[in-house]
């Protein structure tokens, strides 16, 4: 659906994007990640034709974005980033125009435009002015406008910025409705976000892919333990609940993060096997008393971390 | 075609869904409205050569405020689109620059014509109440009217012109005001006869404005002027275009 092949962006002397390939096959939700800046939003606008680039190749449904231009943006259902809006038009009538331009006939104009509300939440402020709209709202109807004609892909720049949580969680909720209809690339600076939405993540750093893959695979590439570390909470002397640990996870290493009141907290790395049962036995045959354990599985964002820190660039040039 | 008639139905819509259209409608038709009983009552005191359809078309109280509606109109076309980002959601559409500078054009001509069309009824009243005629001949209406859209294409289109280059609709308005007025000027040339050779004269007198409105106001319309404006128009509308698709290699 969209390929990408040495893109290279240059704003004067800076270098927005340098050589990036990357494509996302039909179905799939891909999720941009990277710090501010570090050319998320321009790839976007590439994408959407907004943008000329200094070098290489972008198709969009088969068609090259540049020299097929139009028909290429009429296949992208496109939300950019703070959702620019007419202030003086009313959200039904913002959507019928949209509708319009982006040629969806004047008979369907009024059921799409209908599905829209109704999919988006914004059938009690059809009526609405868009300039007395909440930002939720505002959030909402531009991604009505991205979806209006059903267009294959939808490019989302950061479809949640500036929302407040329970709308973080409608919009989240909306976008993975529409992964089974469209092919969806969505950019965020919030990892959580993406690993919740996405099947795919491109990391982006400073005009790169760092990195590229499902979360999983981003994990074990990371060189993070799949299975995560634990940390557990007893009343047992440090000295004796690490000898104790010790033997009963196998391989793996167990280390004191700290002493409190005669509580030992601890944290396990194991290895393949999850030793939670283990470690909970062993605790109960020494008649200790066990107020914590929990398992905390690497998140995307250490992951994040891990690449961007590193700079490594290796995994990211490849293509999937 | 479809597209266009939806971007251009936008752009109208935008001006009467504001209070901006309303508020220029307002104004325009009380100075205008002054200018037509000042016009009159001039008349009034005695016999004179011009008409009163000459009379109306030709005073300050009718150039001054045809020259500032030209920047108020043209300044948020392109700039207030810019500044808001909304150029991204339009341009991200499958549109195509040519038909947004067009629809852009042509919505902003209808709303010049909306604007003087009441004033029409002036001539109408005046001779509805005194049975005389307004003009000495029919084409007089049909010359301060026709030369009334060809300097409203030329001057609308430069003002989009300017709105296009810049984000700040001030910007705009500045250099559309001074450029407009110093098309204008132009005509006050032929009053220092004397200081300008006559070549300057000669240009001064075919692009003066007010030259051409004492000439079409009284039915004597020039095919010169026309193609004048024409071309004027259409240049700056090429240009316009260019302008507009520059902002892809602006930053």
């Amino acid at each position: 659906m969209i390929s990408v092949q040495g893109l290279t962006k240059r704003y004067g002397q800076t270098e927005a994007i340098r050589n990036i390939s990357f494509s996302v096959d039909k179905g799939e939700v891909v999720g941009f990640l990277g710090p501010n800046g570090a050319g998320k939003s321009t790839t976007m606008k590439i994408l959407c034709g907004y943008l000329p680039a200094d070098a290489g190749e972008v198709r969009v449904a088969g068609f090259d974005v540049f020299g097929d231009s139009v028909k290429a943006r009429s296949r992208i259902g496109y939300m950019p980033e703070n959702v620019p809006l007419y202030p003086e038009m009313r959200v039904s009538e913002y959507l019928s125009y949209r509708a319009a331009l982006k040629g969806v006939s004047a008979r369907q104009t009024g059921e799409k435009v209908e599905d829209a509300l109704q999919l988006c939440g914004l059938s009690g402020v059809r009526r609405k002015l868009i300039a007395t709209l909440s930002k939720g709202y505002r959030q909402r109807v531009g991604l009505a406008d991205a979806l209006i004609n059903e267009p294959d892909i939808l490019i989302l720049d950061e479809p949640t910025i500036g929302l407040d949580p329970g709308q973080i969680r409608e919009v989240r909720e909306l976008i993975k409705g529409l992964a089974a209809r469209h092919t969806i690339l969505v950019s965020s600076h919030i990892l959580s976000e993406v690993e919740m939405t996405c099947s795919r993540v491109l990391i982006l750093d400073k005009g790169r892919i760092v990195a590229s893959g499902t979360p999983a695979d981003l994990r074990e590439r990371a060189g993070l333990p799949l299975t995560g570390s634990i940390r557990m909470e007893l009343k047992a002397p440090a000295s004796e609940a690490l000898a104790l640990l010790r033997t009963a996870i196998g391989d793996g290493s167990v280390q004191v993060v700290g002493t409190e009141n005669g509580w030992t907290e601890l944290e396990i790395i194991s290895g393949e096997q999850d030793p939670r049962e283990d470690l909970f036995r062993a605790v109960v045959a020494n008649g200790w008393t066990l107020r914590e354990l929990s398992s905390h599985r690497s998140s995307l964002e250490e992951i994040f971390a891990s690449f961007v820190k590193s700079g490594e660039q290796a995994p990211g040039e490849e293509k999937r | 075609m479809r597209t266009l008639w939806y971007l251009w139905k936008r752009e109208v819509a935008s001006a009467f869904q504001t209070p901006m259209a309303w508020v220029i409608l307002f104004f325009l038709l009380l100075v205008t409205g002054f200018n037509f009983y000042a016009g009159v009552t001039m008349l009034n005191h005695g016999p004179s050569e011009v008409t009163v359809v000459e009379s109306f078309f030709n005073t300050v109280f009718f150039w001054f405020p045809f020259l500032l509606l030209f920047p108020i109109l043209t300044m948020r076309l392109y700039a207030e689109e810019y500044r808001s980002g909304t150029v991204e959601t339009l341009m991200t559409a499958p549109v195509r620059d040519s038909q947004v500078v067009l629809a852009k054009f042509l919505g902003v001509l209808f709303l010049y014509c909306v604007l003087w069309i009441p004033t029409a009824l002036y001539f109408v009243i005046f001779q509805l109440y005194t049975r005389h005629d307004a003009a000495g001949a029919s084409g007089a209406y049909a010359g301060s009217y026709l030369l009334l859209l060809l300097i409203g294409m030329f001057f609308l289109s430069l003002g989009g012109l300017f709105s296009s280059t810049t984000r700040h609709q001030m910007t705009a308005a500045v250099m559309t005001f001074a450029s407009v007025a110093l098309f204008f000027m132009t005509g006050l040339l032929s009053f220092l006869s004397g200081h300008v050779g006559p070549f300057m004269q000669a240009l001064s007198v075919t692009i003066s404005p007010i030259e051409q409105m004492t000439q079409f106001s009284r039915g004597i319309i020039d095919t010169r002027t026309i193609v004048w404006y024409l071309v004027m128009t259409a240049l700056c509308l090429f240009l316009t275009l260019h302008a507009f698709q520059s902002r892809r290699w602006r930053k």
